[in-house]
């Protein structure tokens, strides 16, 4: 039995409500993004020009103007990279740095001026004459179709069963097109990176979630080996998935023109030219069919995927693969196909952004629920309920489910929430008439766990114990607000067993741990966490060898307490058992390294176990509807969310409240609206509009199943967080259209597209009103 | 003949006489005094992240408000006590706003934090108890993109139970600063690369100032002119600031004269008093912030499309001074409005004073719609003012914004009540009656369609609003228990 009296006296356990590591220098002012640093002496500032044009040749490129500008040192374009013009992070070498005979998008970067200060850069850029010889252009996925576009990469086919005999076979059908718009990351800190020029290569100093990337990106352009790279970042000011591989294009210019002037030079954006020259969030078409019985049960189901992924592939590929793993959501489907058609198109090329292609995968299954409900009379959370997995089913790409815990959460959700009451309430409300309809809805996630390409689920930590007992941290994982570095802390105080004010995570950095994977698809604590688990196991087992031999015991003797080892039942004060060890010339520092198990992919055939495990979740929402405006307000949403045995409860709430905010601000007010020459016209906040205070549910309850512990052997049984309650902002959308279809008396499917705007919710208004 | 910019920053005295009008407060925070807790993250006063108070005298009364310092210019901070976040913590501890904010997990990424906590500590300060709603509307603008919130409106109500304003650092020291504000002259006139910033001492000041500069650019809350700056790199010299000018408000039984430097927030509590329908309207306007720099002057004034204030003001009637010198006239508001672009405002004129009319007996309301319900600019804006005798219509006036260049009333709608009962089918006449007033464009605010759509639907409200029946949705949590 191992003595836990004395755990009450330490703080900064696993398990426990911790603060973000970060917060007091947060709520200052002090801590310091990658623009706060101070600037090396000699710093210059870049700025880039982007295209004014969607597609089309250039004709005339004078860049004389802009030579000529006050304080400009150089004028960069692709001609001035020393290595290949490209950063493609897939190998198709269709991304480059500065575009050169022709512009694929409007706002694509054609090249790059610096000066001595910022704004000369940005006011020189604007100097430049560029004139382009139109091209035809396609910006939407079904144009790009019906223009013979052709894909950025190739697509996937997933399929279980015969779909088309199970469909034939089906006594009722739904079919339809769901139009799923795209999202801007909205970092609150913009892109952003400088580089500082030596010798013998160059540090860069940047707002990455990909350090590894930005290393081999930048050693690529510069022709320089990687490790003639470092690359350094202690916080961003948000991702998303907006900073995976789009701060490529910015790291690889300041570092560009650092080597050429061999002088520090910074680049960051304008808000504005970051909204047009960085990808965003997939929007999709989905032409879906399925068949279904009496009872509402699915037989069999149909779906393509055309994804706008713009002019490049970056990510789509597993972007648009995800939107497939996720298309049955948590709903069996006894005979499936679904295809991906990753369309190219004359826009920016669209990239990673939390949930990664699953939340327009999920979204298509809750339409189909919302079809089949409507069709059958029945209540949507019924139809969701007799279509539940069970363990033991197979999904789309034949990976058995074995840990569904869907079914108790519903039941709790629908108890603490008052379901059956509220819903009854929001009937008789709409019963009356009245301009203000109500509307509810209680919808799930089921949420798959690892990279889908398998490599990158890996990862490596190095943990310090320096001789006065204090620790410092170092793993691949960034830190851009999640908790990461708070929750490793944690693992490594658990691990020794001493407060988590001895504990310090330092800055991520190439330089410690080597050919990192993203801090992306929720999977940071996961891995490093791990990782750091590991390094920790390394030096306490020298430890425990070294008090064994200096003290005569057993390793059953060597016992980790509250800020102590215990050593034949005698307390050693953890600095006096540190020192000693120095003194006697162990080891006090590790490695540590992870790699998950059990996974497995085979694309070609749409086969293998892709995921580690599933993460769940449900959530009720309730609107009001102004049906003369189509304006709403959230009154009340219930959260109850999977994240197994949680590191830190109030960091996994945070996350489970702000995804589920980011993702209603994806179906309701975050509209990209291109104008017919396919300029990005919602490119700041003036005109691209994400949630406020005031936009959150009026009453949000958000609780965490603290019953649900991980049946994987994952860091301390519990699950990733970062992306599955994004998808619960989907029950705000079928409550949207719920009050929308009391207009027809619920007989008729709302059939909202997304964003569901004001504008949108009124078309819907509109449109039943027309069939009541 | 210069005579510089003075003001104070957080604890130190500061005098540039090289300034020039575009040069922003954000800059010279983080750029000249490596102040970089307050960030940037727009550069055009919608997300809050560079949030800092602006301290400055109302008649003797030191008063903090949070404002944008992206589009804050260093001209305009003269006279001003600007306090920035850096100036919250001192002897390292934590502030009560900041404190509640790190007990609640307020922060994740920390980027939009120190914005918040400044908005936060203003609203702290002035609002010893806020409610949620009181917490949420101060918070308009401010955006964060990773906690959804509710951490943060949490926080706000932790530190207004810890109280503690009496010992608040600025109120202790309110007397030193009001004095050292007192001290600094009301004028100033500074230039950087012969590029001139002008800060009138007074009205009479600004009238000669025009008269010598007709072709200056006129920068009162700088919350339009700040984009064309920061966004747009326009050259904006030489400039004449009138933030500081033509603050008076008069109400009598029959009208409220506001001077043309009235923010909205200075408004506000006179609308409360006297309109207290329209306060939703003004509270959907902006930001904070936004708020607290805007003028009601400057967005009549700018001659926007959608004029956020100007459908309202023209359904109530009002008439605007011009005053060019010494001589002055007055005209209706909707007069003003020429065509996109066009305004009726002569060279070396400036807008002085606005004459709004009280509704009295009349039936009035206020709506706006938009994308997002609060600081974000109106797809449809409209005014709706009817006279009603003996259940006659006597007189109605329809304005909208954001359905033509202009903002424009609505004539044939107008005409389909004006002599018909007050009753439900002369609504329905006008409603049908507004499609034939308005061409609108589509845009990436709203499509012409709903834009039409919406504006037959506004009049249908305002009837079925005065036949007593819920029309509106709400943000109180009881309202919809």
């Amino acid at each position: 039995m191992k003595d836990r009296s004395k755990n009450t006296a330490i703080s900064g356990l696993a398990h426990q409500d911790m603060r973000h590591e970060s917060a007091h220098l947060h709520v200052t002012g002090r801590a310091d993004y990658t623009d706060d640093l101070r600037e090396p002496a000699g710093v210059l500032h870049a700025a880039l020009g982007l295209s004014k044009c969607a597609h089309g040749r250039i004709t005339l490129l004078d860049l004389d103007p802009v030579r000529e500008a006050p304080g400009v040192v150089a004028v960069l374009s692709a001609v001035d990279i020393p290595g290949p013009n490209d950063i493609s992070p897939n190998g198709l070498h269709d991304d480059p740095i500065f575009a050169e005979d022709v512009v694929m998008f409007w706002g694509q970067p054609i090249f790059a001026v610096v000066a001595e200060t910022r704004d000369q850069a940005r006011r020189a850029a604007a100097l430049a004459r560029v004139e382009y010889a139109a091209l035809p252009q396609a910006l939407d996925p079904i144009a790009a179709r019906d223009a013979g576009m052709g894909y950025v990469t190739e697509p996937l086919t997933l399929k279980r069963g015969d779909a088309l005999a199970g469909l034939a076979n089906a006594p009722r059908h739904v079919s339809g097109r769901l139009k799923v718009g795209g999202q801007d990351h909205f970092y609150l800190e913009g892109q952003i990176a400088m580089a500082v020029p030596d010798a013998e290569g160059v540090e860069v100093f940047v707002s990455t979630q990909h350090p590894s990337e930005v290393q081999h990106m930048v050693a690529h352009a510069l022709d320089l080996p990687a490790h003639a790279v470092v690359v350094n970042v202690r916080r961003m000011g948000g991702g998303f998935g907006g900073k995976e591989t789009q701060m490529n294009l910015f790291a690889c210019v300041a570092a560009i023109a650092a080597r050429k002037l061999n002088r520090p030079v910074k680049l960051r954006p304008d808000r504005d030219e970051d909204m047009q020259a960085t990808g965003k969030r997939h929007d999709f078409v989905i032409d879906y069919k399925a068949g279904f019985d009496d009872q509402g049960r699915i037989l069999a189901v149909e779906g393509d995927f055309f994804a706008r992924c713009g002019f490049s592939a970056d990510l789509s590929g597993p972007v648009t693969d995800r939107a497939l793993f996720h298309a049955d959501n948590a709903y069996y489907y006894p005979d499936v196909v679904l295809r991906s058609h990753p369309m190219r198109t004359n826009t920016v090329s669209n990239t990673a952004f939390r949930g990664f292609g699953g939340p327009q995968g999920v979204i298509m299954a809750e339409r189909l629920i919302e079809d089949i409900a409507y069709a059958t009379g029945l209540d949507t959370l019924e139809v969701r309920k007799r279509n539940l997995y069970r363990n033991g089913q197979l999904t789309p790409y034949h990976q058995q489910v074995e840990d569904q815990i869907l079914p108790r959460i519903f039941e709790e959700l629908e108890a603490s929430c008052d379901y059956a009451a509220r819903r009854q309430a929001v009937l008789d409300h709409n019963a009356k008439g009245g301009v203000i309809r109500r509307g509810i809805a209680l919808t799930p996630v089921k949420f798959g766990i690892s990279f889908t390409a398998t490599w990158f689920n890996q990862a490596g930590a190095l943990v310090h114990i320096y001789s006065d007992g204090s620790i410092m941290v170092n793993h691949g994982g960034t830190e851009m607000g999640q908790g990461l570095h708070t929750k490793i802390a944690q693992v490594v105080a658990e691990a020794f067993q001493v407060d988590i004010s001895r504990i310090r995570v330092t800055k991520t950095t190439t330089e410690k741990v080597p050919n990192t994977s993203a801090t992306a698809a929720s999977s940071g604590t996961d891995l490093n966490g791990m990782a750091a688990l590991d390094a920790c196991d390394r030096i306490k087992a020298r430890l425990v060898a070294f008090l064994c031999e200096a003290e005569g015991a057993t390793p059953d003797q060597v016992e980790f307490i509250p800020n102590h080892i215990r050593v034949k039942g005698r307390d050693v004060p953890f600095a006096e058992a540190i020192r000693r060890a120095y003194m006697a010339r162990v080891q006090l520092w590790s490695d540590g390294f992870y790699a998950t198990p059990k996974i497995h992919w085979d694309r070609a055939n749409g086969t293998g176990r892709p995921f580690y495990y599933f993460a769940y979740g449900a959530a009720c929402s309730e609107v009001s509807v102004d049906t003369l405006t189509g304006e709403y307000v959230i009154e009340r949403v219930d959260v109850l969310h999977d994240v197994g045995r949680s590191l830190n409860p109030a960091i996994d709430k945070g996350q489970v409240e702000g995804g589920f905010v980011q993702g209603t601000g994806w179906l309701t007010s975050e509209e990209l609206w291109w104008d017919q020459r396919g300029q990005l016209r919602t490119h700041a906040p003036s005109t691209y509009k994400i949630p406020l205070a005031s936009d959150r549910p009026k009453v949000f309850n958000v609780t965490l199943a603290d019953w649900s512990v991980n049946a994987e052997r994952t860091i301390k049984r519990s699950k990733a967080v970062g992306e599955p309650p994004f998808m619960l902002g989907i029950s705000v959308w079928e409550a949207l259209g719920h009050a929308v279809a009391s207009l027809a008396d619920y007989r008729v499917a709302p059939r909202l597209d997304a964003p569901a705007t004001p504008e949108e919710v009124l078309k819907a208004v509109e449109r039943l009103r027309g069939r009541a | 003949m210069t005579s510089p910019i003075r003001f104070l920053l957080n604890d130190t005295e500061i005098s540039l006489s090289e300034v020039a009008p575009d040069d922003t407060l954000l800059d010279f925070l983080r750029l000249s005094r490596h102040l970089t807790g307050t960030k940037e993250g727009c550069a055009e006063g919608d997300c809050g992240a560079c949030t800092v108070l602006a301290g400055r005298l109302h008649g003797g009364v030191l008063r903090y408000e949070p404002v944008n310092a992206c589009i804050r210019f260093l001209a305009a901070c003269h006279g001003c006590h600007i306090v920035t976040v850096e100036h919250l913590s001192r002897q390292g501890e934590l502030h009560p706003v900041q404190q509640a904010m790190v007990d609640h997990h307020g922060s994740q990424c920390g980027f939009c934090t120190p914005g918040f906590v400044m908005a936060l500590y203003g609203l702290w300060m002035g609002n010893p108890d806020p409610s949620v709603l009181e917490i949420e509307t101060a918070l308009q603008g401010n955006l964060c993109r990773c906690t959804g919130y509710e951490p943060i409106v949490k926080a706000a109500r932790a530190a207004a139970q810890a109280g503690g304003q009496a010992m608040d650092a600025l109120a202790l020291e309110r007397e030193a600063v009001a004095a050292k504000l007192a001290a600094i002259p009301a004028g100033a006139d500074a230039a950087r690369d012969g590029r001139r910033a002008i800060l009138p001492a007074d009205v009479d000041a600004l009238a000669q100032a025009l008269l010598d500069h007709p072709e200056a650019t006129i920068i009162a809350g700088a919350t339009d002119v700040g984009l064309w700056v920061t966004k747009f790199l326009r050259p904006i010299a030489p400039a004449i600031f009138i933030g500081h000018l033509m603050k008076r408000i008069d109400v009598s039984s029959e009208d409220i004269r506001i001077g043309a430097g009235v923010t909205y927030s200075e408004f506000s509590p006179f609308v409360e008093e006297t309109m207290p329908g329209l306060v939703d309207y003004i509270e959907r306007i902006g930001g904070w912030q936004i708020r607290n720099a805007g003028t009601i002057g400057g967005n009549i004034a700018n001659g926007s499309p959608i004029g956020e204030m100007p459908p309202l003001l023209i359904a109530l009637g009002a008439r605007i001074v011009l005053r060019r010198g010494d001589a002055r006239r007055e005209i209706a508001l909707e007069s003003y409005f020429i065509e996109y672009g066009k305004q009726d405002r002569q060279n070396g004129e400036f807008l002085e004073s606005i004459a709004i009319p009280l509704p009295q007996g009349a039936r009035f309301a206020g709506y706006k719609v938009s994308k997002r319900a609060h600081a974000d600019i109106s797809a449809v804006a409209c005014g709706i003012c009817v006279h009603e005798e003996h259940g006659m219509i006597t007189e109605a006036r329809i304005a909208f914004g954001g359905m033509a260049g202009i903002p424009k009333r609505a004539t044939a709608a107008e005409a389909a009540l004006r002599g018909r009962p007050f009753a439900r089918d002369s609504f329905e006449a006008a409603a049908n009656a507004v499609a034939g007033d308005f061409q609108p464009l589509s845009d990436w605010r709203a499509s012409a369609e709903y834009r039409q759509t919406v504006a037959a639907n506004l009049i249908r409200r305002f009837w079925l609003e005065q036949e007593g029946e819920p029309v509106r949705l709400s943000r109180s949590v009881e309202a919809s228990a």
